[in-house]
Order: C-alpha cells, then structure tokens, then sequence
C-alpha cells in the first residue's frame, strides 16, 4: 500500500521534473537525482530484445554533468523547445525503494516549424529516499519511437 | 532520358557541371528526383554490393530479418543447412510486402493474402486451389511453380557481415572492396564470432550522398566535433592515411590518436575548449585491443550503403538506407566479439555515447547534413567548393584534404554517366 502522501511527492517530483527539462534548467534538473544515479534512454527494440545498447547511458551524476556541458557548450544543433507530457505514474513499493512506471510523450518545437514528436515511450524509474526528499535513483527511458526524428539533444 | 545534356538544359533550373569537376559538386545533384532515381537503379539496384546484416543477427537455421537494399525490401533468411539467403520481401503473386517482422524464425515464407508459400531461398513451394475446387477455377494448366518465386539477390558473407546485390553478374565482394579496403575490412572481421550489443534508428533529412561525404571528410571532424579536438581522437595534426580502392568509390581514413590537450593544430580552432575535462572519465576510458595494430581509428565507407566504424573500443555498422532524394535512414548496429569480457562490453557501450542519435560526435553529424540539405534545396544552381589539398584524387598520408570525396563524385559520374 502506498500512502497518499508518497503520491503526492511523486506528482510534484516529476511535475519539477517536467517543468525544470522544458525550461532548460538543466542543473536544478541535475539535482532531482540522487547521489549514485543511473540514466539510460533507449529504444524499446532493445530493451525487449535484451540487448544493452541504450542512445544514452549515463551511469553517475558526473556522466549527466557531462552531457549538460556537452550540450550546452560542444554540440553544434538546431535548437529547439521541448514539452514533457507525462502520465499517471504507476507506483510499486520495492525493496529498493519506488518503482514508477509513467508514459512520457516529448513534443520538439524548432525555430520556424510546427510541432513534431520527438519521442514517445515510458519511464520506468527507481526513486529513494535521500536527506528527506525523493530522488531519482535510476531513470530509465524506453522509447517506442522506431526512428528518432535526426537526433536527440537534451535530457528527457 | 536524362544526360548531361538534357539536365543542363531542361529547365534551367540545373547549372552546368563542367566535364571532369569532382571537386565542384552541382546542389540540384542532392534534391533532384530524376538524378535519384537513376541512383537507385544504377548504383543501389545495380552491379554493387549493399549491407544487409550480420551472421549473428540470424543464429539459427531457419531464422530471418527483414531490412532494405536501396528503397526495395529485402528478407535474409539462414535455411535449415545454415546457408545465407536474401530475397525481395513482396509476394510473387499479388505484390504484398507479407513479412512485417524484423526478426523471426520460420520454416517457409507465406504470405498470408492467398497463402502463396516460399521456400527460404524463395522458391515457390505451393498455392492454394491451384487444381481448383471441386473441378471448378484452379491455375491453368501450363503453371509452373518454379516461374514464381521470389526475387533472389545474389549474397556474399565475409567475416560475419551479409551483403546482397539484385545484379547477380555482380563482382566478387573481395575485388569489389579491392585489396587496400578488404585488408582494413579484414582487421575487424577477420572470422571472429560478431555479437550484437543493439540498435539505434533515425531518420536524418538529407540525401543519402551527404552521409557517405561526411565519413569521407577528414576535415571536420577537428573542427565540428569538439569532444575529438579536446581528447585528442581525432586532431588534424595526427598520423593519419587516406586510402581508396582502384575505382575510388570505397575509403578508409587511418588515424592514430593522439594526447590531446592544445597546440599548433588548436589554435585558431574555435570549437576547442582548453581545460575540459570530464567529471566521469569513464567515458573515455579507451582501451587498445590486440587486433587494432598502430591505428585507433578506421572510418571505412563502402560504397554506396554502409559504414564500417571503428573508433577507439566502439565498434558499429551505420546502414544508409535512402528515402527519396532528401531523406535517409541511418540504422546503426553496436557490436563487440563474443570473447569480449564483462569489462570489454561494458566500455564498448558506455563510448557508444559518442556515438547514434545522441551522440557526442554524432548528433552534430546529423544536424549539419540536415542544414546542408535545406541550403542545398533552396538553391540547386550553387554547387560545392570540395577543394582542400586541391582538386585531384590520389591517397594521401595526412587527413587535411578532401580527396575521398572527390575520388568518389570520379566514380559516381562514371556509373552515373553524369
């Protein structure tokens, strides 16, 4: 049984979440995780075939770090808005800590165009307890999209 | 009809493409419809080796992927003697693309419209009612199933990769590939059991050529991808070697990598970020492997469909797969060898970040060909300045040029007659 209050963290846990990738905070966004993270965006082909290949696979804080540099300062790219719709989160209580399960849709605005999906998959996440708040402790992003529309910048 | 003729004149919408430029390559060449049609049929349907899989892909006997050849549909199949086949994937009676699967296992083809039935090397095995029903319909009497099977390509397999070609007076692959190429090709897949380590897929916006240029570019890889400059995998300054075959169509560029940090090379450089270092070197923790010799990098790009990448201890196949003249797929396959260890497989996927759709010197790769397309596009009367190290052809011992480029538009107008 998880407690109504545990919910209530989860919603506001990945509302911030949401709102801190959309606006670009990617720091405060980095500080959502716990101090021994994992983060791994990959295909759905993949993750049911049983093979490791993930597009992104970033197994400590100072990886993501990396990536925010890498994205913010080295990779050349057409920039774009990006919009995190997320769904109703699926809890399991482990020992571990919380399995959530939730659908994530990503919407990609470029300068001058319309809208296109970026992305639509589900995250199955592993959250814990840490100095009093929730943290994600693994993300993991598995994605149905067959084809990523050129490439994938950002964090999702 | 369509030559170097009637192209510059026929709507003055083409500028001229003077005889024998390599070097100055026409933008309506990336957009025009006509000009990808005749590639389709003379480079990816013609008398050409394309990718089509990995031994590994296809374990078993009796299993089968789907996957393309150009724009056309293929099933590679292992039949129950462990031979390799490769098929066109529309059924022989009505044209149904049947087999949806990516991967599968099966003892036959069926296509379940009106359940013609093909043996894995696509013979036609039987149709249903082909006497008739109760002495009713039925094929006449001069059917024969041996006219009916599937379309065959002709297959080769060398080291655990499979390529096809539907031109069965193809070449061997080996003098295809030509000896310089083969033995590049050779450092890799010398026999050694291939395992597969899983898939990235996109769709990048650009003709397919601007990828095979882009691996045949020993420019920008200093200059665009930061990450290279800053760790030292890729400096203009590196021992390096750009080799070819006879007919210029395939390439490997050689490098070795060096310390990295600043120097002569960085200055000037705007992309180099002195001082960068990572949080998590792991990313970077390279490896060398027995089998590399002196270089720790070979780019190979064998015309017209595949990308052969090794790059420091992330190996993958990068599959081009066109879709009309201003857009392809890119289907990259992530391996290691099946001696790897636990240690060995782990560093080859935390590089493979480098690398695909997100890649740290990748995605910028797709990017640009996305942005040289819409430039291209708008305006087909410009045409390239593909000039550095001059305007000829030959091998060279350095990577500051772009003679792999030009040597393959000698190539391209040749089977293009262009």
């Amino acid at each position: 049984m998880i407690e109504p209050q545990t919910h209530v963290a989860i919603h506001a846990l990945y509302a911030r979440y949401a709102a801190l990738l959309d606006s670009g905070a990617y720091e405060d966004w980095l500080g959502l995780f716990a101090q021994e993270c994992s983060y791994l965006v990959q295909p759905r082909e993949n993750f049911e075939a049983g093979l490791p290949l993930a597009t992104m696979r970033f197994e400590s804080r100072g990886m993501l770090a990396d990536r925010i540099y890498g994205v913010t300062e080295t990779l050349y790219h057409a920039p774009y808005y990006q919009r995190h719709i997320l769904g109703i989160p699926l809890v399991d209580g482990e020992d571990a800590g919380l399995s959530v399960t939730m659908n994530v849709v990503v919407v990609r605005t470029h300068n001058d165009q319309p809208s296109d999906i970026l992305l639509s998959g589900e995250y199955r996440d592993l959250l814990l307890e840490e100095d009093g708040q929730l943290r994600i402790a693994e993300k993991r992003c598995i994605f149905d999209s067959e084809l990523i529309p050129n490439s994938l910048i950002y964090p999702v | 009809m369509i030559d170097a003729q009637s192209l510059n004149s026929a709507s003055g919408a083409r500028s001229d493409w003077p005889r024998g430029s390599v070097s100055r390559i026409p933008y309506w060449l990336y957009s025009d419809p006509d000009i990808h049609k005749r590639e389709l049929e003379r480079i990816f349907y013609g008398s050409h080796w394309c990718y089509v899989g990995m031994e590994a892909e296809l374990p078993e006997p009796k299993s089968f992927k789907t996957t393309w050849v150009g724009e056309r549909a293929v099933i590679v199949t292992r039949d129950r003697h462990g031979e390799i086949h490769a098929v066109e994937n529309h059924c022989a009676h009505r044209g149904v693309r049947f087999c949806r699967k990516k991967f599968g296992q099966a003892k036959t083809l069926v296509c379940p419209y009106h359940q013609w039935s093909y043996s894995l090397d696509g013979r036609l095995l039987g149709v249903p009612f082909r006497n008739g029903v109760k002495g009713q319909g039925g094929m006449p009497e001069d059917f024969a199933l041996e006219d009916h099977g599937l379309n065959k390509l002709k297959v080769a397999v060398r080291g655990g990769l499979i390529f096809a070609s539907f031109d069965h007076k193809v070449e061997p692959f080996e003098d295809y590939l030509g000896p310089e190429v083969l033995a590049y090709y050779d450092r890799i897949f010398d026999g050694r059991e291939l395992k597969v380590l899983g898939y990235s897929r996109q769709r990048i916006p650009g003709n397919w050529k601007l990828m095979m240029e882009n691996i045949k570019d020993g420019y920008h890889p200093g200059l665009l991808h930061t990450w290279f400059v800053t760790f030292g995998l890729w400096r203009a300054d590196q021992q390096s070697r750009m080799i070819m075959d006879a007919k210029k169509r395939h390439a490997c560029m050689v490098s070795s990598r060096n310390s990295g940090g600043d120097g002569e090379v960085t200055q000037g450089v705007s992309s180099f970020r002195k001082g960068m270092e990572l949080n998590d070197d792991r990313l970077l923790d390279v490896v060398p492997e027995d089998w590399w010799g002196e270089p720790t990098v070979v780019m190979t790009t064998l015309f017209p469909s595949i990308i052969l990448q090794q790059q420091v201890n992330s190996l993958s196949t990068r599959h081009i797969i066109p879709r009309g003249p201003d857009a392809f797929d890119f289907v990259w396959t992530h391996f290691g060898f099946a001696e790897d260890g636990e240690d060995m497989t782990q560093r080859r996927l935390r590089q493979a970040n480098l690398f695909g759709p997100a890649g740290f010197v990748s995605a910028d790769d797709g990017e640009v060909i996305e942005f040289a397309q819409q430039g291209m596009a708008s305006d087909p009367w410009s045409r390239t300045v593909s000039e550095l190290d001059g305007t000829t052809t030959q091998n060279t011992e350095h990577m500051v040029t772009e003679c792999l480029i030009r040597g393959m538009y000698e190539y391209y107008r040749e089977v293009m007659e262009l």
